[in-house]
């Protein structure tokens, strides 16, 4: 698979903060990839300097082997975190009037088919709702028929089902063999649409591949969940004094035990006479790896 | 209503505009430089109630006239006598006295030449020979209607283009269409040709409408007005290119843009005439677009002024829209 978008030693800094601090990586053509990490992790800034909105202060980025020229304008898509578009022009105009500035361009009545926009395309962009927004800025990305799209927490502040939708809007522009370059702090979001990660923190990338790679390298086990109860706390207290299989972690409501071996765990539980009725059993997710990477939960 | 976030909205509101420096200063600096300029433009002689041209300036205090408080007098040389016949048909004047021949002039519809005949005559003046306005008598609002056009165009000039492309900056649009293949130049013709085109319309319709309502004096020719108005609405839309260059915040652009409207309105010869105002307020009247827009519309309007007349006004509003277009553009940022 050959390189779209190459970056070597990117550097970025506002005043004392260094945004982003000698970030490099390949993304191929066709590819889904996920820039991941909490707010201020630099990937925004990193983003943009990927679309030519900021200059690096330092590092190149090469787009088909060239730096990002007017060609690579014509050839990107582009979805920022916050947009506005102008005030009293319809979701129609805005999609017509973007579509007037570039060389080449999709198709709109299917675009406006594909992003579901025809309930609402002659109503003010300013009207809309969030779900409905985000759909018609999508589709303002894709007037130029793209090869690589950019899409900078496109699905922040949705709710679950719009969230699931625009989903499915990525999966059929990932079937059109577009190239994508996403970034988000949601990590079921990254999984579900990422063909490979890369976690940033502090404006540097400390770990990067494609998820199921990346989950494998770094875990073995699963997490066995429990609802909290009034005993629940003294009985673990004693398995802890026993030779116990499981690491255990507290949170708020809820216990959860990593081991590698459930059997094994269970019988101990049982053992210590621990209630199984609110039992769960989860895979480990990117936010397991997030937090075994940094020490710290991504979304704070 | 809930107070509660009635204050949190009010603080933060507060906390916004005070830590915008630059909008705050301009708040404060602002009021206090209109103050000042007033202060200095209509304090000592200039408040004077009427203006008297005077051709040969008596030797000594021939008449007590001469001594009435409240009275600018100007010297008028000999070879502007026309002109200043000219402005006292206009109101520009309130009288002009010519001392060797004893004669003066007024304008009968003039309440103040009026007023000044009868201090005239009660100071000495009696045997000043009384010589009448001839020609069409201009109403204020004939010698208004130039101007407030001019002006009209000048707000929805410098606001139109500098507070919209502002809030295209804060609010994101700029940073998205840099993002497309469109370059600063197009994007700024674009909002240049659009307001100037809108401007045109606009004042076409008041125009129209004026004439229509209440009728008024159009002496001259149509081409040259528009040439006038379309060089002017230009020099004004590049004015306020200047504004949507780099700034950030909308109270920063409508410090800026009233900084640049308001001396504009009161000084450019909209309201009255620029003859009583201090030299160096005549002179400063002239770098404004205003002023070159009110006086060649005026000269077109009201004396049926010809292209050669109002070249001078035109070639100056030329030189302002390059000066004004080439630093919009040169500073010009999408961020």
């Amino acid at each position: 698979m050959s390189s779209i978008l190459q970056v070597k030693q990117l550097h970025k800094q506002f005043d004392q903060l260094k945004a982003v601090n000698g970030v490099s990586f390949e993304v191929d053509e066709g590819m889904c990839l996920g820039l991941l990490g909490p707010n201020g992790a630099g990937k925004t800034t990193t983003v943009e300097m990927l679309e030519a909105i900021k200059t690096p202060d330092k590092g190149s980025i090469q787009y088909r082997g060239a730096p990002l020229n007017e060609e690579f304008r014509n050839n990107a898509g582009i979805m920022f975190q916050s947009t506005a578009l102008q005030d009293f022009i319809t979701v129609r105009e805005s999609l017509e009037l973007f579509q007037q500035l570039y060389p080449k361009v999709s198709d709109l009545e299917q675009l406006i088919q594909d992003c579901a926009l025809g309930d609402f395309l002659y109503q003010e962009t300013a009207k809309l709702s969030g779900g409905q927004r985000q759909r018609v800025l999508l589709a303002i990305a894709l007037v130029n028929d793209p090869d690589i799209i950019f899409l900078d927490e496109p699905t922040t502040g949705l709710d679950p089902q719009a969230r699931h939708n625009f989903w499915q809007l990525i999966h059929k522009i990932k079937q059109k063999n577009k190239t994508i370059v996403l970034t988000t702090h949601y990590m079921d979001e990254a999984y579900e649409l990422c063909d490979k990660i890369i976690i940033m923190d502090h404006g540097e990338i400390i770990s990067q591949g494609s998820p199921r790679d990346l989950l494998s390298e770094h875990f073995n086990d699963v997490v066995i969940k429990l609802q909290k109860s009034d005993d629940l706390e003294s009985k673990l207290m004693s398995l802890e004094k026993q030779r116990c299989s499981m690491s255990i972690t507290r949170h708020e409501s809820w216990v959860e035990m990593q081991t590698s071996d459930v059997n094994q765990a269970v019988k101990q539980l049982l053992a210590a006479e621990i209630s199984l009725s609110s039992m769960q059993i989860r895979e480990r997710t990117l936010d397991d790896l997030f937090l075994e990477l940094t020490g710290k939960e991504l979304r704070t | 209503m809930r107070w509660q976030r009635f204050i949190s909205i009010l603080k933060a509101r507060d906390r916004e505009f005070v830590r915008d420096r630059s909008a705050l200063a301009w708040n404060i600096l602002f009021p206090l430089l209109i103050i000042l300029g007033f202060a200095y433009a209509f304090t000592g002689d200039q408040l004077d109630q009427y203006k008297v041209g005077v051709i040969h300036q008596p030797e000594n205090d021939e008449i007590s006239f001469y001594s009435t408080q409240y009275i600018h007098f100007i010297d008028i040389n000999e070879l502007e006598r026309t002109t200043a016949i000219d402005k006292v048909k206009r109101h520009q004047l309130d009288m002009l006295l010519d001392v060797d021949e004893k004669r003066y002039w007024i304008n009968d519809s003039s309440p103040s030449g009026y007023m000044l005949e009868k201090v005239l005559a009660g100071s000495g003046g009696e045997g000043y020979q009384k010589q009448r306005v001839q020609g069409e008598q201009v109403r204020y609002v004939d010698w208004l209607i130039p101007g407030i056009l001019g002006m009209n165009m000048m707000f929805s000039a410098l606001f139109g283009v500098g507070y919209v492309v502002v809030r295209y900056r804060k609010n994101g649009v700029l940073k998205r269409l840099k993002a497309t293949p469109l370059s600063a130049l197009e994007f700024l013709s674009a909002q240049v040709v659009s307001r100037l085109w809108l401007i045109m319309a606009i004042t076409s319709v008041v125009f129209i409408g004026c004439d229509l309502l209440i009728g008024f004096s159009m002496a001259g020719s149509y081409l040259n007005l528009f040439l006038v108005y379309a060089l002017g609405a230009f020099s004004m839309i590049s004015m306020g290119l200047i504004v949507a260059a780099r700034v950030k915040s909308e109270e920063m652009a409508g410090g800026l843009l009233n900084m640049m409207s308001w001396p504009m309105m009161f000084l450019s010869g909209v309201w009255f005439s620029l003859e009583g105002l201090h030299p160096w307020v005549q002179k400063l009247a002239l770098l404004f677009p205003l002023t070159h827009i009110t006086q060649a519309a005026r000269v077109i309007m009201l004396d049926g002024a010809g292209f050669l007349v109002i070249l001078p006004n035109l070639a100056a509003l030329l030189v302002m829209s390059v000066i004004f277009l080439l630093l919009g553009v040169l500073l010009f940022r999408w961020e």
